[in-house]
């Protein structure tokens, strides 16, 4: 058993870096689909967006990093605030319709970022201090991967707090339980609504700054992680930030472990895990109850 | 004979006047790019019986897509060169493929479907490049002989007959799917997209509709991928990608969701705007289907085929034209 951990120790740690990336991305979506009924399929594009902001201005010091994190930040902002804007006047139109103009948005942006960036895979390099590798119960790992887990893990906790413990996570989760009786209630659910959105695509471009050292930036990685974050909202379950995290957990080790462990069928691992929660629990392993 | 009549067969023969001309008027780039507008046509039918009149948008007809053109190639690889056994054998494949992952698939509705077809999507994209003694693996299968129309006769190589021999079988297809929307089990899967719950109380299985629309749809996508494979003599994993799938569910909504033609018109369009405005400016054809997308989704909220009311609303000059002509 002992001898097992310590030979896929690295893979599940790494599995645990993946995940909360993967989380970052998966929230947003899940809330803004939770929420608004929005299949936002530009989200990401918002990842990519950041990655390459983190590319540009990283330049291996400190400085560098946080210039990429409040840009990253600005355009994860600004993005949303558009996205929520070019997708309201579809309101009652379904899905299918946001899901080809948010599509046709993110095919349009890809292009404009091969012509800024090019088309090749630019492998982003952490900050120099991060750099390094240390020994990690006998095992070489990046200094830099720890340290995205530590950010991230954080980042996850203050979501999830400000989700489930305070007013305005109430609110939040209040529209996505039933929308029109917040709406009774006096509340702008427009405001709350244009907020969770800019809230989820700054989160996303945030992970894509943090995580471009990961996940380099290049053309096709906003269809990839879009596709990993659907497959995290559907195992997690629409609407919440819990089954976000949890899903992207376990697609997170899916990925790592799972493809270690055996390699023969790592192409069929990841929608195979969709495809058995969504035989067993359509809903979602960890939907939340609704009115 | 109605006005109504006369127009509509006016239009049909002009439209099949037009589609026989295409080789005599065109050069071999452009037939093949309308040969290409045809299996993709097809396709989209597949998708716009799920998406449209069933109601079960799905992102997985690529998979049969690629099971019929796997199992055209291999038939005319190995076995033999007819074109009708080809695409029967196919058709049989795509129906096989359905029957056996339909169960699963029909479990969920709406975003559930369209996630678990995207689900069986990607794992037959991911089987196809991994299964290298069947399919060739990533490499592709290569080595398709020209298809052979009657026994005895020549191969088809030239451009011009493949895009015959695809015209008619697509519209055979549009035929078929034509029947099938005007049988009562057309109209039982317009019961299904609009109240499944009622159908149900009334008695009907609808698990059986809904099952049998994705069996129909399996085998008419697995058709399209046989005629794939005969017109490109090549099949990779790549034509049974969620590239594909997605700009199907796409040509559907810009062509308007349920009516055929307007699938048709809409698989068109994507094929042109990709293959041949895309060549025009040097690549960049994701940017154009991109702004396709986005204006066909604000100022045809029904697609081409949404009724007139649209397409005269985009055009203000030419209304107020018309109702002052009315009024005097």
């Amino acid at each position: 058993m002992t001898g097992w951990f310590n030979a896929h120790f690295v893979s599940m740690v790494d599995g645990v870096a993946y995940g909360l990336l993967l989380f970052t991305l998966a929230v947003g979506l899940s809330l803004v689909f939770g929420m608004m009924d929005v299949l936002n399929l530009a989200h990401g594009t918002l990842y990519l967006a950041g990655a390459y902001a983190a590319y540009a201005l990283s330049d291996g010091s400190w400085l560098g990093l946080v210039i990429a994190l409040a840009v990253g930040l600005v355009v994860g902002l600004v993005g949303g605030g558009l996205l929520a804007a070019a997708v309201a006047p579809l309101q009652g139109r379904g899905h299918l319709d946001q899901a080809a103009l948010t599509l046709g948005i993110s095919l349009i942006a890809a292009e404009v970022m091969v012509m800024l960036f090019g088309a090749e895979v630019l492998p982003t390099a952490p900050p120099a201090a991060l750099g390094g590798s240390v020994s990690l119960l006998g095992h070489t790992y990046p200094v830099y991967r720890l340290a995205f887990i530590g950010i991230a893990a954080v980042l996850a906790a203050l979501v999830y707090l400000a989700f489930e413990r305070s007013s305005v996570g109430a609110l939040v989760r209040a529209t996505v339980a039933d929308r029109d009786m917040v709406r009774a209630m006096g509340v702008d659910t427009r405001k709350v609504l244009f907020g969770v959105f800019g809230f989820g695509a700054a989160l996303a471009a945030v992970g894509g700054v943090l995580g471009a050292p990961i996940i380099a930036p290049g053309p096709g990685i906003d269809e990839r992680v879009l596709v990993l974050s659907l497959v995290v909202v559907v195992i997690g379950g629409l609407g919440s930030v819990r089954g976000a995290l949890l899903g992207a957990l376990l697609i997170g080790q899916v990925q790592t472990l799972g493809v270690a462990l055996v390699p023969s069928y790592a192409p069929f691992l990841l929608f195979g895990a969709m495809l058995l929660v969504l035989a067993l629990r359509p809903q979602g392993l960890f939907a939340p109850g609704r009115a | 004979m109605s006005a109504l009549q006369v127009r509509r067969s006016l239009l049909v023969g002009l439209v099949a006047f037009g589609l026989l001309m295409v080789p005599w008027v065109f050069g071999a780039f452009t037939v093949s790019t309308f040969t290409r507008a045809l299996v993709f046509a097809v396709l989209a039918m597949a998708v716009n019986l799920l998406t449209g009149v069933a109601g079960m948008p799905t992102l997985g007809q690529a998979a049969y897509f690629g099971v019929g053109a796997y199992a055209g190639a291999l038939v005319s690889i190995h076995w033999s060169e007819l074109g009708v056994v080809q695409l029967v054998v196919a058709t049989l494949a795509g129906v096989v493929a359905a029957v056996l992952t339909g169960p699963l698939a029909i479990r969920g509705r709406g975003v559930a479907f369209l996630m678990i077809t995207l689900a069986i999507g990607e794992i037959g994209h991911s089987a196809a490049g991994r299964l290298d003694a069947v399919t060739g693996g990533t490499d592709g299968l290569s080595g398709i002989r020209p298809v052979v129309v009657l026994p005895g006769s020549e191969g088809l190589v030239n451009e011009g007959l493949i895009y015959y021999y695809v015209l008619v079988v697509a519209v055979l297809a549009y035929l078929g799917v034509g029947v099938l929307l005007r049988s009562p089990f057309g109209l039982t899967l317009r019961g299904l997209r609009d109240n499944e719950a009622r159908l149900r109380a009334v008695g009907y299985r609808t698990d059986a509709y809904a099952l049998g629309a994705y069996v129909y749809a399996g085998g008419l996508a697995a058709l399209a991928g046989s005629l794939w494979a005969s017109s490109q003599r090549f099949v990779a994993p790549g034509d049974m990608g969620f590239e594909i799938a997605a700009l199907a569910l796409l040509a559907v909504i810009v062509g308007g969701v349920g009516s055929m033609w307007g699938a048709c018109l809409g698989a068109a369009l994507v094929v042109f705007t990709r293959d041949y405005f895309g060549q025009i400016v040097s690549g960049h054809a994701p940017l154009l289907l991109g702004i396709l997308f986005v204006l066909a989704v604000y100022l045809l909220p029904k697609g081409i085929a949404g009724g007139r009311a649209q397409w005269r609303s985009l055009f203000p000059a030419a209304r107020a034209a018309r109702t002052t002509g009315e009024t005097t």
